[in-house]
């Protein structure tokens, strides 16, 4: 391979309110008390890096930007050194913009409502516990590796009809294009074109056999003039099933896992109580909200009293919103039971997340079966939790001891 | 005698979050899309009070409006 493949290193920031950097090592270890010090400096604040970039720091901000798809599109929807050209159906609907988003969204939005989550539920139920068979009996595990990644990974796969053993390959193409693409490009096309050639093997079976998958779904589908959709919006679509339901999902679940492993408290009242499990579900996203969406300023505008300028991004940060004070009292701390909750975690607007009745699922299913075989665990002091970089937050290693602890 | 309460979601504003739903599913529906609408015609059943200013404080798009009557 060529050395096009070497990411350049990112000089450190010594300045977070001027020269932020989402990829920097001490961001992607433990970004809270960054973005306090933003938000107490500013709601927006801006960086060079990444050939210009906003970040909102407040729920209003990161609200008012999530509801003007006048000023900001989402034909980007990812920070990166470079800019790749924008390609048409990259990823429809997350990449569209009005008046193309809707009908694009729209034809998303059936196979994924929660009535249809609830005939999936069995599914990753077992799933769940066939994972944990695997390693229970060890007393030890990177959950991250063994249990959390390959939640999301079947569920999608069984929804697609694709093999859930082809796991490792999604794998690899997320990690290529939501962590290595942001300082090499190359990265992004390679995955692109590896995934539609994955893809086009099945296509070509499901036209010949259809069954109820969601790629025969696709292919019956019609657009608002009643034709089939062109083949670029289906591969679209089916990139953005395959990572958009992995990445974020594997990482709430590992977040969640993560909070609970070093929280015993809370980890003994879900068990004691577990009707809170869907408030406390909600609670876990709204603290530790994987995904953080791009969009690129096209007209100029202001946020919160902040001029922005086209030709910059925007690191939409729901994270960061999740954490604002203003709208969350003790916004720093996980509150089980929190009531008042109207968290960003899927985003604002009409970008709201297609898959958020499915991440809600299996993160409730896959906690509630694993304090059910597993009502002890705990970080294992002998290992390391490391977390992923960029557009999805998440452990990507995490090593709990499993019982009580001696 | 307390007041009945009403609720409505603005069609225009819902991105079915399905929050509501799951409050509060006495009080609301989602049509095939997700989207939510209230049930019938928003009057809040004695007893649902607080699921109905449970479901507004939680819809992340402010689309949720209680009414006293
Ligand atoms: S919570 Fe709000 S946005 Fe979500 S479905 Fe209900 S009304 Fe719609």
């Amino acid at each position: 391979m060529s050395d096009v493949s070497q990411p350049a290193a990112h000089p450190p920031v010594t300045d977070w309110l001027h020269d932020f950097d989402h990829t920097d090592p001490h961001w992607t270890e433990d970004p809270f008390p960054i973005w306090d010090q933003m938000r107490a400096a500013s709601p927006v604040v801006h960086t060079e890096r990444f050939l210009g970039c906003y970040l909102p720091t407040t729920y209003e901000a990161v609200r008012q930007i999530a509801n003007d798809t006048e000023s900001f599109s989402s034909r980007r929807i990812i920070v990166r050194d470079e800019r790749p050209e924008v390609a048409k159906n990259a990823a429809p609907p997350i990449t569209s913009d009005p008046p193309d988003h809707k009908p694009a969204k729209q034809l998303l939005l059936p196979p994924f409502t929660p009535d249809a989550m609830k005939k999936l539920e069995p599914r990753v139920r077992a799933i769940c516990n066939e994972l944990i068979d695997e390693f229970i009996a060890d007393g030890k595990v990177d959950a991250a590796a063994r249990y959390t990644k390959h939640v999301p990974v079947r569920a999608i796969a069984h929804m697609l009809g694709i093999p859930e053993s082809d796991g490792d390959l999604f794998i690899k193409w997320i990690h290529m294009i939501l962590e290595l693409s942001i300082k090499n490009e190359m990265m992004l096309k390679q995955a692109a074109e590896e995934m539609t050639n994955y893809f086009a093997g099945h296509v070509e079976a499901r036209r010949k056999t259809p069954g109820d998958d969601l790629i025969s779904y696709l292919l019956n589908a019609r657009d608002k003039n009643g034709q089939p959709l062109e083949d670029s919006h289906i591969y679209g679509s089916l990139r953005l099933l395959l990572i958009a339901g992995i990445d974020t999902t594997w990482s709430a679940i590992g977040s969640s896992l993560w909070h609970l492993a070093k929280t015993p408290a809370d980890r003994e009242r879900l068990i004691a109580e577990p009707e809170l499990m869907p408030i406390a579900v909600e609670e876990l996203l709204r603290a530790y909200s994987p995904v953080t969406m791009a969009r690129e300023v096209v007209k100029e505008t202001t946020i919160s009293g902040c001029p922005v300028k086209p030709g910059n991004m925007v690191l939409l940060s729901f994270p960061a919103a999740n954490r604002d004070p203003r709208m969350f009292p003790d916004a720093d701390k996980v509150v089980l039971d929190r009531r008042e909750n109207r968290h960003a975690a899927f985003g604002l607007g009409i970008h709201r997340c297609v898959g958020s009745n499915l991440a809600r699922m299996e993160m409730q299913v896959a906690i509630e079966e694993w304090l059910k075989r597993i009502p002890d665990f705990r970080l294992d002091p002998a290992g390391t939790v490391t977390w992923s970089q960029g557009t999805v937050r998440g452990p990507r290693q995490l090593p709990f001891l499993l019982g009580k602890a001696m | 005698m307390a007041e009945r309460l009403r609720v409505h979601v603005d069609p225009d504003k819902c991105q079915g979050h399905a929050r509501c739903k799951a409050l509060a599913p006495e009080l609301f529906e989602l049509d095939e899309y997700g989207n939510a609408h209230e049930v019938g015609d928003g009057t809040v059943p004695t007893g649902l009070e607080d699921k109905a200013w449970l479901a507004k404080s939680n819809c992340p798009e402010i689309a949720i409006e209680v009414t006293e009557e």
